[in-house]
């Protein structure tokens, strides 16, 4: 870009980029998600994963787990910004708290016959996977990990009749006694 | 091989390819590289309003003057692209095709709250069909012509492209523009055979029909007008219009009832309560229309044509909804009445007729005149009368003076009405004017204003005086924000609280300090010769028309009524106690 022909400053140099995990505790109230959302498209922010659920019923309380990634000047700034919005109760980075537990659940349709149908079946309980619905000719499988191990599932699926994936997002919590 | 060249130039090579002769717009520091890149060609021709409102607006009569030309405006970022949300409202909610370029602050700043920057994705997402940002030189090219694609096809509506700066400056590849735009996006214009057919049949059938129709028509090109007017021929029954359908069907043919709704005639409006088959061709059953929900047209069954599949069965249930575009419905429709000829009651038509006539007796739009003081509604009356053999058109502002212009001023032929419908936005007229008088330059255009309305978007006369473009400002003076009196006489008591246009400008001077030409007139002994002035005057000019100041705009369904409890303009009474506490909480 020609600096000459612009009052704007120079783009900055690249820097590396981490993923994080970050818990927002909102009130339940109409329009909060838009806001969030609005928050992360208006300021050009990335969203990898969000998954919302009103966690404390009598207060209208929702825990919203945004899984995000940018430099460490960005993501402070994500943070700064959601801290900032009127329902937000409290913003929590859980990435910086160590190892957090994540996981997501996924449902996973298997369509087939013959050798494929049997080794869907191996490879499901191989990894812990439920069977929540069968027919002669197919299976929905429940299997609930770390985005990794959903990952690794879907691949292996996809060679014995893959046909149908749903995931939910990530949950995630800190470990050990203290609560957010 | 495509050709490489910079983002700024893409745009204008875009528009270029595109076929937009005029675009409406403001410079700033975010859209300087498109700007300098339109220095360099002359294809498009820029026209430079005074505020980005007035751009949209223009771009808006340019679209509706020419059916099925997109309208095409360019801003810069910040206060430029939010200056511009109203006329994207005011597009949305007309269905007018717009293409708005906005600049933005380069990709690296967004989220900083730079100079100048605004989320404007985000705030314009609930007041555009559809928007972009163009985060990567390579989209940009797709996104320009995908953007004209999707203001154009289905239901029309205003789109945004926001550019960052970076990407006017960087190389790409362009590309030209191929057949299908759009991955997803493709709306059904054709409408399903079967129910049209069963439309024909209850159509057919019908003892008390109404064709009920809407900007629909408009939108759908001069054709669909053809083939209303070729349906309304075979089949003989009534029509009456929205204020967006006006035109679509001739004025001065017998079976025009009017316009319906709010200010409709009184048969406008009783055929559609004791009508016994409705069918609605590209009108949306606005609030305006129906009136009270619950006893709107009680007894009649419903068809409705609509390039939407969301507005069929939004507001009122139907019996049969047809999803298509209305010049192919219509085609369809007249085809297949063709084929069958269908025995129609006649004797019922007759009885319908007679009772229609005799709504028609009652002369709803009669108003007492003056020989001392102008009536708003004579000299619409005789504005139509001195131009309706001329090649007109005509927008308006928003109040009593465009009710009465939907009233008084009888249209003949499609795309020669711009008024906001669905907003309501005072100030458009003006700009829109400028916009319809870009595009027929030979053309007499008449904004009918208000004294209040026009000052909302007056700065535009500078723009008119810049490119020569001689249009009429018609101002029907009472020196109140009329409409809104009105509501406060019938709804608050008569207490005209902050409606009355306190110093108001001395127009005639107003128009010469612009540099065009100003008239005042008060005396309806003069009227005409002023109109004639002012048609005869190759520049600018701003008619100060002085005009009864508390005239009611009448026939109207007060709010909370049904269409068969209008108030007519020989009412007598306190016009206090028309609308009941529940009524009055409405709009």
């Amino acid at each position: 870009m020609p600096n000459s022909a612009t009052h704007y400053p120079n783009a900055p140099k690249t820097e590396p980029t981490a993923r994080h995990t970050l818990a927002v505790i909102v009130d339940n109230e109409p329009g909060v998600l838009a806001r969030i959302a609005g928050l992360f498209s208006g300021r050009g922010y990335n969203i990898e994963s969000l998954t919302v659920s009103e966690t404390e019923h009598d207060k209208h309380i929702s825990r919203i787990t945004v899984v995000t990634s940018g430099t460490a000047h960005i993501i402070d700034q994500i943070k700064a910004h959601l801290d900032r919005l009127v329902p937000v109760h409290r913003v929590v980075d859980l990435t910086l708290q160590g190892e957090a537990l994540e996981r997501e659940l996924a449902l996973v349709k298997v369509v087939g016959k013959g050798e494929h149908r049997v080794e869907a079946m191996r490879l499901a309980a191989a990894f812990g996977a439920r069977t929540i619905d069968a027919s002669l000719t197919s299976f929905v499988f429940e299997l609930t990990g770390s985005t990794d191990e959903i990952e690794r599932f879907i691949k292996l699926m996809t060679v014995v009749g893959l046909t149908e994936v749903s995931r939910t997002g990530i949950a995630a919590m800190s470990r050990g006694p203290d609560a957010m | 091989m495509s050709e490489m060249m910079t983002g700024a130039e893409m745009v204008v090579r875009a528009l270029q390819d595109q076929g937009v002769e005029h675009l409406f717009g403001y410079p700033g520091g975010a859209v300087l590289p498109i700007y300098d890149a339109l220095f360099q060609q002359d294809k498009v021709k820029h026209v430079l309003v005074r505020h980005e409102q007035g751009a949209v607006h223009a771009a808006e009569g340019y679209a509706r003057s020419s059916s099925g030309k997109v309208g095409c405006v360019l801003v810069t970022s910040g206060p430029g692209a939010t200056n511009a949300v109203t006329g994207l409202t005011d597009a949305l909610l007309d269905s007018i095709p717009i293409v708005v370029i906005t600049g933005q602050v380069p990709t690296h700043l967004i989220g900083s709250d730079a100079f100048q920057e605004c989320d404007t994705v985000g705030i314009t997402r609930s007041c555009t069909k559809h928007n972009y940002l163009v985060k990567s030189i390579a989209d940009l090219p797709r996104v320009l012509h995908e953007a004209f694609y999707v203001a154009a096809n289905g239901r029309p509506g205003p789109v945004v492209i926001d550019i960052p700066k970076d990407i006017q400056f960087a190389t790409g590849a362009y590309s030209r523009p191929r057949d299908n735009q759009h991955k997803t996006y493709r709306p059904t214009v054709k409408g399903d055979l079967n129910q049209i057919k069963a439309a024909v049949e209850l159509i057919a059938k019908a003892k008390r029909p109404v064709f009920y129709t809407g900007g629909g028509v408009i939108n759908s090109g001069p054709h669909a007008s053809a083939l209303l007017r070729e349906l309304a021929r075979l089949t003989g029954y009534p029509v009456t219009s929205t204020l967006m359908g006006l035109g679509a069907y001739p004025a001065a043919d017998r079976q025009w009832l009017g316009m319906l709704g709010m200010h409709g005639t009184y048969e406008a409006n009783l055929a559609m309560h004791d009508c016994d088959v409705m069918i609605n061709i590209g009108a949306r059953f606005d609030d305006r229309i129906t009136g009270r929900l619950d006893a709107f047209s009680p007894r009649s069954k419903k068809i409705h044509v609509d390039i939407d599949r969301s507005s069929i069965n939004k507001n009122v249930k139907v019996d049969i909804g047809i999803v298509g575009d209305c010049a192919h419905v219509l085609e369809d429709m007249v085809r297949i009445w063709r084929e069958t000829s269908p025995q129609i009651d006649k004797t019922a038509l007759t009885a319908w007729w007679t009772q229609i006539d005799g709504w028609r007796a009652r002369k709803s739009l009669a108003y007492k005149n003056s020989s001392s003081i102008i009536k708003p509604q004579y000299a619409l009356e005789r504005l139509h009368a001195l131009t309706k053999d001329r090649d007109t058109y005509i927008t308006t502002e928003v109040g009593q003076h465009q009710m009465w212009a939907a009233q008084y001023l009888r249209f003949q032929e499609p795309n020669r009405w711009m008024t906001s419908g669905g907003l309501g936005t005072m100030g458009y007229g003006l700009p829109a004017a400028i916009g319809v008088q870009m595009k027929h330059p030979k053309a007499l255009v008449i904004d009918v204003a208000g004294e209040a309305s026009i000052l909302m978007n007056i700065q535009e006369m500078s723009t008119a005086v810049q490119y020569r473009l001689p249009v009429k400002i018609f101002i029907l003076n009472n020196e109140y924000m009329g409409m809104v009196r009105q509501w406060q006489e019938l709804l608050h008591g008569g207490r005209y609280s902050e409606s009355y246009s306190q110093s108001l400008p001395d127009f005639v001077k107003l128009a010469e300090a612009y540099g065009g030409h100003g008239i005042r007139c008060s005396d309806p002994a003069s009227l005409d010769d002023a109109i004639m002035e002012m048609i005869d005057t190759p520049k600018p000019v701003i008619f100060d028309c002085l005009v009864a100041k508390e005239e009611n705009c009448f026939p109207m369904i007060p709010s909370g009524k049904a269409h068969n409890e209008m108030i007519l303009p020989d009412f007598e009474g306190d016009t206090g106690d028309i609308i009941d506490a529940k009524g009055k909480q409405l709009v």
